[in-house]
């Protein structure tokens, strides 16, 4: 058992940080665990783990409603987590909803859009490189209402085409909602120009940060976002929890997402009062343990240091694709300037899949297939990438072995 | 050979490998040598599709006896494919809707497998018997 216990080159403390993640420390198929699919979900450190035990052992209750001490307790540690994740992202506590994950931060707001905002002849703007998530919800409604979706398109690099972004935007675009990093190639997109561009023609802009809020700073006062929408267990924290960020006004703009319990001020049968936000979002009981749990996460990086995470990163990220530059046939899908997380490949024919098994048994963890990006893959002519995602706990052993380990599998497969 | 001694034959050969590394040389090495399907039975119709991988899958009565060409963009894919054509081609509809399939257990494919992977096995082994049922109905309609 046990993980590299060597110092790391390019950050001898990152042993440390690794001593508290449990799961880091077992073999799978008979080798020390690679984990390199963070994308998809971050492993959790023992203080989030712990914090979930404590509420289960010590003040399980339910939030908002009781009079008695446990319900109390429960309350101020869900209202904490909302407050720890607002600091976490610039916002003011009011602003940040608690929702599943990203998935249903997108639909809620799509859901508004529908209801108090869209009408025939109207479009939303999306990217070629967005996550089905951030598709289908757009699809639906725009199905639904008559209006269109318009798509930015993605360059041969991976990036967008800022031009056409320009071009897309007119007065019918009702909102532009775009990743901040693609979860396929890592591209970091220029969110701070899309938001400008778009407010400067009165429209506003969702950011999908699922895969950007483990790996960099986000203030969204400062970037003026209108949205932003994140998941937990990508950030260290459960499944099961995310946040959906709004400016207040359109918060206070948008129909409530779903009717139930504590998210009213008043009802009768003749007609029902709303709660003041973020409530009015959150009908039901809420994911309380999950949202704990997320609070502890951010406590976490918070006690690394987002920015010193980004900083790391970045150097791994630069010593990942420089490594696996030297596979034989290695093809990258994204190679775009800035660049976060992920990095997507194919080597010669070998198909995704295949390599995926394959390092499986090295017991190297990546993602393989279209990465629910399906179109961006359509736009390379690809079926997938091998795609190895980063995270803060990462160490420049696991590039190495997963570099020898791609070329043991394509020997295999050749 | 009947379905059930292709099925022992395959698990005796499973037997002599060491670990799944050398089983999966072996299931690539028979995605390799799998013959191709004719490309003219390339078609959506004959597509059985997975999150990961294609397989193409096509069904002829020749002689009395279900054929099975199959075909799929991942080797390791058409390594398991190349398996299930091994063990039910050739035979009568009849035996194969009724066949009992024991082998991908019995060298621990199902568990070794990803789900999403058995999954697709299985419904590439749910379409061989729905095929076989489908011309087993047909001949006795005939």
């Amino acid at each position: 058992m046990g993980t590299a216990t060597a110092q790391d080159i390019l950050w001898p403390e990152v042993e440390l940080i690794r001593n508290e993640f449990p799961i880091l420390q077992q073999t799978v198929n008979g080798r020390p665990l690679v984990y390199l699919d963070n994308g998809a979900t971050t492993q959790k450190p023992v203080s989030v783990i712990r914090s979930m035990q404590e509420y289960y052992t010590q003040y399980n209750s339910n939030v908002h409603r009781g009079v008695h001490t446990l319900s109390q307790q429960a309350t101020s540690a869900y209202e904490a987590a909302r407050h720890a994740v607002a600091a976490f992202i610039g916002a003011h506590h009011h602003e940040v909803v608690f929702t599943k994950g990203t998935t249903d931060a997108i639909n809620l707001v799509a859901n508004g859009f529908r209801k108090a905002i869209l009408k025939e002849g109207d479009e939303i703007i999306i990217s070629g490189m967005e996550h089905h998530s951030n598709i289908v919800p757009w699809q639906l409604i725009c199905e639904e209402k008559g209006a269109k979706l318009k798509v930015v398109p993605v360059t041969d690099k991976g990036e967008l085409d800022m031009d056409a972004f320009r071009s897309l935007l007119n007065g019918r675009v009702k909102l532009v909602s775009i990743t901040w990093v693609s979860n396929t190639m890592g591209t970091v997109n220029p969110v701070k120009e899309i938001i400008s561009l778009a407010h400067e023609q009165g429209i506003p802009v969702l950011l999908d940060a699922a895969q950007a809020a483990a790996h960099i700073p986000i203030k969204v006062h400062e970037l003026d976002v209108d949205f932003l929408a994140l998941s937990g267990h990508k950030l260290f924290g459960p499944t099961g929890i995310g946040i959906l960020y709004g400016k207040e006004s359109w918060l206070e703009k948008l129909p409530p997402y779903q009717g139930g319990g504590d998210m009213i001020k008043q009802v009768t049968f003749d007609k029902t009062t709303y709660a003041d936000v973020p409530l009015k979002f959150e009908a039901g009981t809420p994911a309380i343990c999950e949202a704990i749990g997320l609070g502890a996460a951010v406590a976490w990086v918070n006690k690394i240091g987002i920015h010193k995470i980004q900083a790391y990163e970045h150097q791994l990220t630069e010593y990942a694709v420089a490594a696996l530059k030297q596979v034989e046939g290695i093809r990258f899908i994204g190679e775009a300037r800035h660049r976060s997380g992920a990095i997507s490949f194919l080597v010669g024919d070998t198909h995704p899949s295949d390599v995926g098994v394959l390092l499986d048994q090295q017991g190297i963890a990546v993602r393989t297939g279209h990465h629910c990006t399906q179109p961006l893959c359509d736009r390379f002519g690809i079926p997938g990438t091998v795609r190895a995602s980063l995270a803060v706990y990462n160490i420049t052993a696991d590039i190495d072995k997963l570099v020898e380990g791609v070329r043991k599998a394509v020997t295999l497969l050749g | 050979m009947t379905i059930k001694e292709q099925q022992d034959r395959i698990i005796e050969d499973f037997e002599v490998f060491g670990d799944w590394m050398e089983k999966y040389e072996y299931i690539i090495q028979l995605g390799k040598d799998l013959p191709l399907i004719d490309p003219q039975y390339k078609t959506d119709d004959n597509l059985i599709r997975g999150c990961q991988s294609k397989v193409w899958l096509h069904a002829e009565l020749k002689d009395g006896k279900l054929v099975f060409t199959a075909d799929s963009d991942a080797v390791i894919t058409k390594g398991l494919v190349s398996l299930v054509v091994q063990v039910l081609s050739g035979h009568a509809p009849k035996d194969i809707a009724e066949a009992d399939i024991y082998f991908i257990d019995a060298i621990g494919l199902t568990s070794h497998l990803s789900p999403t992977r058995s999954n697709g096995l299985l419904s590439m082994l749910k379409q061989i018997k729905l095929y076989a049922v489908a011309f087993q109905a047909k001949s006795m309609q005939n």
